[in-house]
C-alpha cells in the first residue's frame, strides 16, 4: 500500500496525499485544521483546491514543505512526493527537498519579499541554496534568465532595486521567477495573485501556465475563487471545514456540483454569477430570469446572486428620480515626490471626472488599484478636498460647508470601508460601535439609542445578543455587518461602500450583498459602490462608471456596459473576469 | 542627503541657544552666593571679593552675563573655573574618559543584549528564555550603585580581578568593570526589546518565503531574521548613548573615574554658571549628533526611509 509501484506504462503520481491530518496544538487540546485530505497529483498537471478560508486549504499546501505555522503538527496520513513520505523526512532533508524540488509562491507579494534586501539578492540566495549556480556571475546571470522568464524584461537594471520600488504584480512576478528558479517537479501557488488587480492577475496567471507547461512542473493551485479556479486546473478539489468535499475534472463539478456546498459555491461565485445572469439576459427576454437560472433554490438559502440580481432589475423605477449625488468636473491633485534628486511632480488621482448618482439607486465605481475611484469616493464624504470641481448632494454645494453644516452633512452621507478588521475599533464592543455616530450627533437617551442598536441588528440580521460582544469575536462577514449597522445608524441617505466586500469569502459576500439589496429597497438608500471586481457590479448596480488613470472612461447602464461594453479598456476589464471561457449548466 | 545633514545641523543651533539659556539661568538662581560659599567658614578679603566678582561678571546682571559667556564662546573661550583652570582644559581633560567609558559600555549592551535576546527570541518560553528574563527584571530592579558596590566587592576584593577605582589616565583596562556596570542600567531593557523583535520578525511572511526557497535556518536566523530585527534595536541602543552619559556619574562616583560626572557634580554644587553651562552644552551637542547618527543609520538599515530635505 505504501509502495506505489509503477507497472508498465502507467505514471507513478508525483504527489500522492493519503488521509492527511493536520492539528494546531492550543492550550485546549489540538484542534484539527485538515481532517482525512486524499488527493494524487500527476506530473506536469495542475491541480487546484477551492475554498473558503479557514477551509484547511492553505494549510494542507503548507504540510506538504513541511512549512505549518508554529502551533501546527502533522497528526496523521502520509504526503508520497515522488514515491517518498516526506512526513518522515527529517528537517536537514527537507530543506533539500523545499526549492529545489518543490517550488512556493506566496500569496501576498507586499509581505513576501524582505524589505530590506534588494530584489536581486534574494534571487541569487535561492539560486545560491539549491546549488543552481556557483561564482558570482554565473549566479547573477542565472538570477537575471530567471526574472527575465518570469515576465520582467529589464531584471538585469533592476537587479539592485528593493521591493518597494516594485508595484504588486511585478514583486508576484519575482516570487515565481524564485519559485520555479530550479524548475522544481511541483510547483505550490498558494493564492498566487488574489491580492491583485483582475487583469494583472489575467497576466500573471497566463505566464506562469506558459512557464509551468515548458519545464513540465506540475501545479498545485490554492485559491477562494472557483470561476478561477475551474479555468486555470484541470483538476479540482472542494474544501470545506478541513475535509474534501468534492473532487473531479473541473468542468464536471462546475457543471453539475453534487454536494449542497459546492452547489452553494457555485452559485454564489460572482464571477459565475455574472457570466449565467449574461446567458440569461441574452437568451430571452420572455421568460424572466429565475427561470432561466440554474435551479439551486433548495440548497442555497436565498444565497442565489441571481435572486438579488433580478430583485434589482425588477425594482428599477419607472419614472426619473432627483439626483442625490451629483459631481461635475472632479479634480484632485497630489503633490509627489520624485524618485530622483530634488525632482518633484503631480499625481493627478482624479481628473475632471463627472457624473449623476439617481436617488434610491446604485452606481459603482469600477477601476483597477491607483485608477482614482477611492479619492473620488473620499473627496464625496469631504475626507479630502478636490482640487477643483464641484460635488452637489441634494442639489446643494457641499464645498464650503464647515463646522454644524458639515457635520449634518456627514449625517445623511456615512461610508463602510474594505477591511472588516480595521474598521472596527477593537476595544469597543458591537453596541458601542454602532452607537457612537448616534452620541456623536446627540441623537436620542441612553435607552433611545439603545433601542435603535437592536434594530439595527435586526435590520442586518444579527442577533440581539452580540450587543456585547467585542470585534474580534466576531467573523469577517459579521463584522461587516457590524459596519453596516453603524453607517445606517443615523438614517443616512446615501452611503458610500468603498470596496465594503472585497475582502469577504464568496459565500459571505454573497449574503451581504443580498443584504445590500435588501436595505436599499426597504430604506430607499442611495449607495455609491467603490470596486474593483466587475464580476460583483452586475449584482448590485444600475449604472456603472469605468476609472482608469483618474478619468472615467466609460459611463453607462450595467446592462450596456455588461452586453455592449464600448471601450477597449472595459472590454479587458470584462475579459479578465475568471471563468469567461466556461460553459456553465445553464 | 547632504542637505538633510545640513538641515539637521542647523535645528541644532536654537536648541543649543535654548538649552544654554535655560542652564545659565537654573545655576543663576540657585539660593547663596557662590564666592562667599567658596571661603567657607573664613571671612573674605572685601577687596578680593570685590576683585572675583568683576573677573566673573558676578556683579552684571543675569542677562548680562549670559551674553558675555555665549560671546566669549564665538571666541573660543569657555570661561574659567572658580579654581583657576580654563574651563576648556577641563573639558578636554574630562570628556574623553566619560567618552569612553560610555562607548564601553555601550559595546558591551549592544552585543550582549543583542545575543542574549536573539536567543530568547528563538528559542520563547523554553528554559533560557525564562532565566533571561528572571536575571534580566533582577538587573532592572536594582538601583545602580547596589550593582556597582556589589561588583566592587566580588570582581575587585574577592576575586582580585580588577582594581576597585579606576587609576589616573582611565586606562581601558581599568574601565572595563565600570563599564559594565554602567551597561547593566540599560542592558536589560535591550535584551526585552530584541527579545521582542525576533519573535514579531519570525511570524512575518518573507521568513516563510524563505524557508521554501530552500534556504537553511542557518542562513535565515542572521540574514533574514536578526538583520530585520536590529532595526528597533540599533535605534534604542544608540539613544542609549545619552543615558549612559549620564548614568555615568554615579558609575564614576563610585569608581572614582576622572570624567564628566564628578567634575560636573562640583561644579553644580559650588554655582559655577560657565563650567556647568559649557558641560552641559557639550553633553547637549553629544546628544544631538548621537540623534542624527541614529537617524542616518536607520536609512542605512532600512532602504524604505528616504531623508526629505
Amino acid at each position: 500500500m505504501s509502495d506505489p509501484t509503477t507497472t508498465a506504462g502507467a505514471v507513478r503520481p508525483l504527489l500522492e496525499i493519503k488521509n492527511l491530518e493536520v492539528g494546531f496544538q492550543t492550550t485546549d487540546g489540538i484542534v484539527p485544521a485538515v481532517r482525512g485530505v486524499d488527493l494524487t497529483l500527476m506530473p506536469g498537471q495542475t491541480l487546484a483546491i477551492v475554498g473558503e478560508s479557514g477551509s484547511g486549504k492553505s494549510t494542507t499546501a503548507h504540510a506538504i514543505i513541511n512549512l505549518l505555522p508554529g502551533p501546527g503538527r502533522i497528526t496523521g496520513g502520509s504526503i508520497l512526493f515522488d514515491g517518498e513520505d516526506l512526513t518522515k523526512y527529517s528537517p536537514k532533508k527537507m530543506e533539500e527537498v523545499r526549492g529545489r524540488q518543490i517550488g512556493f509562491v506566496p500569496q501576498d507579494p507586499m509581505s513576501n519579499l524582505n524589505p530590506v534586501w534588494s530584489v536581486g539578492f534574494q534571487v541569487e540566495e535561492t539560486i545560491r541554496a539549491n546549488g543552481i549556480a556557483s561564482g558570482r556571475k554565473e549566479v547573477r546571470a542565472h538570477a537575471i534568465q530567471v526574472l527575465k522568464e518570469a515576465g520582467l524584461a529589464d531584471a538585469d537594471k533592476r537587479l539592485k532595486q528593493f521591493p518597494h520600488q516594485f508595484s504588486g504584480g511585478m514583486r508576484q512576478r519575482v516570487l515565481i521567477g524564485i519559485g520555479l528558479s530550479s524548475r522544481p517537479k511541483l510547483l505550490i501557488a498558494d493564492e498566487p495573485t488574489s491580492a491583485l488587480d483582475v487583469t494583472v492577475q489575467r497576466r500573471i496567471l497566463d505566464h506562469l501556465e506558459t512557464l509551468t507547461r515548458d519545464i513540465g512542473t506540475a501545479v498545485l493551485f490554492i485559491t477562494h475563487d472557483l470561476g478561477l479556479a475551474a479555468e486555470r486546473a484541470e483538476q479540482l478539489v472542494v474544501m470545506y471545514k478541513g475535509k474534501i468535499v468534492e473532487a473531479g475534472p473541473s468542468k464536471d463539478i462546475l457543471q453539475n456540483p453534487v454536494h449542497p456546498y459546492t452547489q452553494r459555491l457555485v452559485a454564489a461565485a460572482p464571477s459565475l454569477a455574472s457570466r449565467r445572469i449574461i446567458s440569461a439576459t441574452q437568451q430571452s427576454a420572455t421568460h424572466s430570469l429565475g427561470d432561466l437560472a440554474y435551479a439551486p433554490t433548495t440548497v442555497t438559502d436565498g444565497l442565489d446572486l441571481i435572486a438579488a440580481a433580478e430583485e434589482r432589475i425588477e425594482h428599477q423605477p419607472a419614472v426619473k428620480r432627483p439626483d442625490a449625488i451629483v459631481v461635475k468636473d472632479l479634480t484632485k491633485v497630489y503633490k509627489i515626490r520624485g524618485q530622483g534628486k530634488g525632482s518633484s511632480g503631480e499625481l493627478i488621482a482624479s481628473d475632471k471626472v463627472s457624473f449623476a448618482v439617481e436617488k434610491g439607486t446604485t452606481t459603482a465605481l469600477v477601476g483597477e488599484s491607483g485608477s482614482g475611484k477611492s479619492t473620488v469616493a473620499k473627496m464625496i464624504l469631504r475626507l479630502e478636498d478636490p482640487t477643483s470641481g464641484s460635488i452637489l448632494i441634494d442639489g446643494e454645494d457641499v464645498a464650503p460647508l464647515k463646522g454644524r453644516a458639515l457635520l449634518s452633512l456627514r449625517r445623511r452621507m456615512q461610508p463602510v470601508f474594505q477591511d472588516p478588521y480595521g474598521s472596527l475599533d477593537p476595544l469597543r464592543n458591537i453596541g458601542n460601535t454602532i452607537a457612537e455616530p448616534l452620541q456623536v450627533h446627540k441623537v436620542g437617551d441612553r435607552t433611545e439609542r439603545r433601542d435603535r442598536v437592536l434594530e439595527l441588528l435586526d435590520q442586518v440580521a444579527l442577533p440581539q445578543s452580540l450587543i456585547t460582544r467585542y470585534p474580534n469575536e466576531l467573523s469577517g462577514g459579521q463584522r461587516q455587518r457590524v459596519a453596516i449597522a453603524r453607517a445606517l445608524a443615523l438614517k443616512p441617505d446615501i452611503v458610500v461602500l468603498d470596496e465594503a466586500v472585497s475582502a469577504l469569502d464568496v459565500l459571505v459576500q454573497a449574503q451581504i450583498l443580498k443584504l445590500l439589496a435588501d436595505l436599499q429597497s426597504e430604506l430607499e438608500l442611495t449607495y455609491l459602490f467603490i470596486t474593483h471586481d466587475l464580476a460583483v457590479v452586475r449584482v448590485i448596480a444600475d449604472n456603472v462608471c469605468v476609472m482608469q488613470k483618474g478619468r472615467i472612461v466609460e459611463a453607462a447602464t450595467t446592462d450596456q456596459v455588461f452586453d455592449s461594453p464600448q471601450e477597449q479598456y472595459t472590454k479587458e476589464l470584462l475579459n479578465a473576469i475568471p471563468g469567461a471561457g466556461i460553459t456553465l449548466g445553464v | 542627503m547632504a542637505g538633510y545633514i545640513l538641515r539637521r545641523l542647523l535645528q541644532a543651533i536654537p536648541v543649543l541657544l535654548g538649552t544654554t539659556f535655560l542652564i545659565y539661568f537654573m545655576v543663576f538662581a540657585m539660593p547663596g552666593d557662590p564666592l562667599l560659599a567658596l571661603f567657607g567658614d573664613k571671612t573674605p578679603n572685601p577687596a578680593l571679593l570685590e576683585q572675583l566678582r568683576q573677573q566673573y561678571h558676578l556683579d552684571q546682571p543675569f542677562i548680562v552675563q549670559y551674553f558675555l559667556y555665549l560671546g566669549g564662546i564665538f571666541r573660543g573661550d569657555f570661561g574659567t573655573s572658580f579654581s583657576g583652570e580654563p574651563v576648556a582644559d577641563i573639558l578636554a581633560r574630562t570628556f574623553p574618559v566619560t567618552i569612553r567609558l560610555a562607548i564601553m559600555a555601550l559595546i558591551i549592551e549592544f552585543v550582549g543584549g543583542v545575543l542574549i535576546g536573539l536567543v530568547s527570541g528563538l528559542r520563547k518560553g523554553k528554559l533560557f528564555d525564562a532565566s533571561a528574563l528572571v536575571v534580566s527584571l533582577i538587573f532592572i530592579s536594582l538601583p545602580i550603585f547596589v550593582i556597582a558596590f556589589v561588583a566592587q566587592f566580588i570582581f575587585g576584593i574577592q576575586l582580585g580581578w580588577a582594581r576597585t577605582t579606576v587609576s589616573t589616565g582611565a586606562p581601558i583596562q581599568d574601565l572595563i568593570l565600570p563599564a559594565f556596570v554602567l551597561a547593566s542600567i540599560t542592558f536589560a531593557q535591550l535584551i526585552r526589546l530584541t527579545r521582542a523583535s525576533v519573535i514579531e520578525t519570525q511570524s512575518l511572511d518573507f521568513v516563510r518565503t524563505a524557508y521554501s526557497k530552500g534556504l537553511s535556518r542557518r542562513r535565515i536566523i542572521p540574514v533574514h531574521i536578526l538583520r530585520n530585527s536590529l532595526i528597533p534595536v540599533v535605534t534604542y541602543a544608540a539613544t542609549d548613548f545619552g543615558v549612559l552619559l549620564v548614568g555615568a556619574t554615579v558609575t564614576e562616583g563610585i569608581f572614582n573615574v576622572p570624567g564628566v560626572g564628578r567634575t560636573l557634580y562640583q561644579a553644580i554644587i559650588r554655582g559655577e554658571g560657565p563650567t556647568v553651562v559649557s558641560f552641559v552644552t557639550v553633553m547637549v551637542l553629544i546628544y544631538l549628533v548621537v540623534n542624527l547618527v541614529v537617524d542616518l543609520l536607520y536609512g542605512l538599515l532600512d532602504p524604505r526611509i528616504r531623508y526629505v530635505k
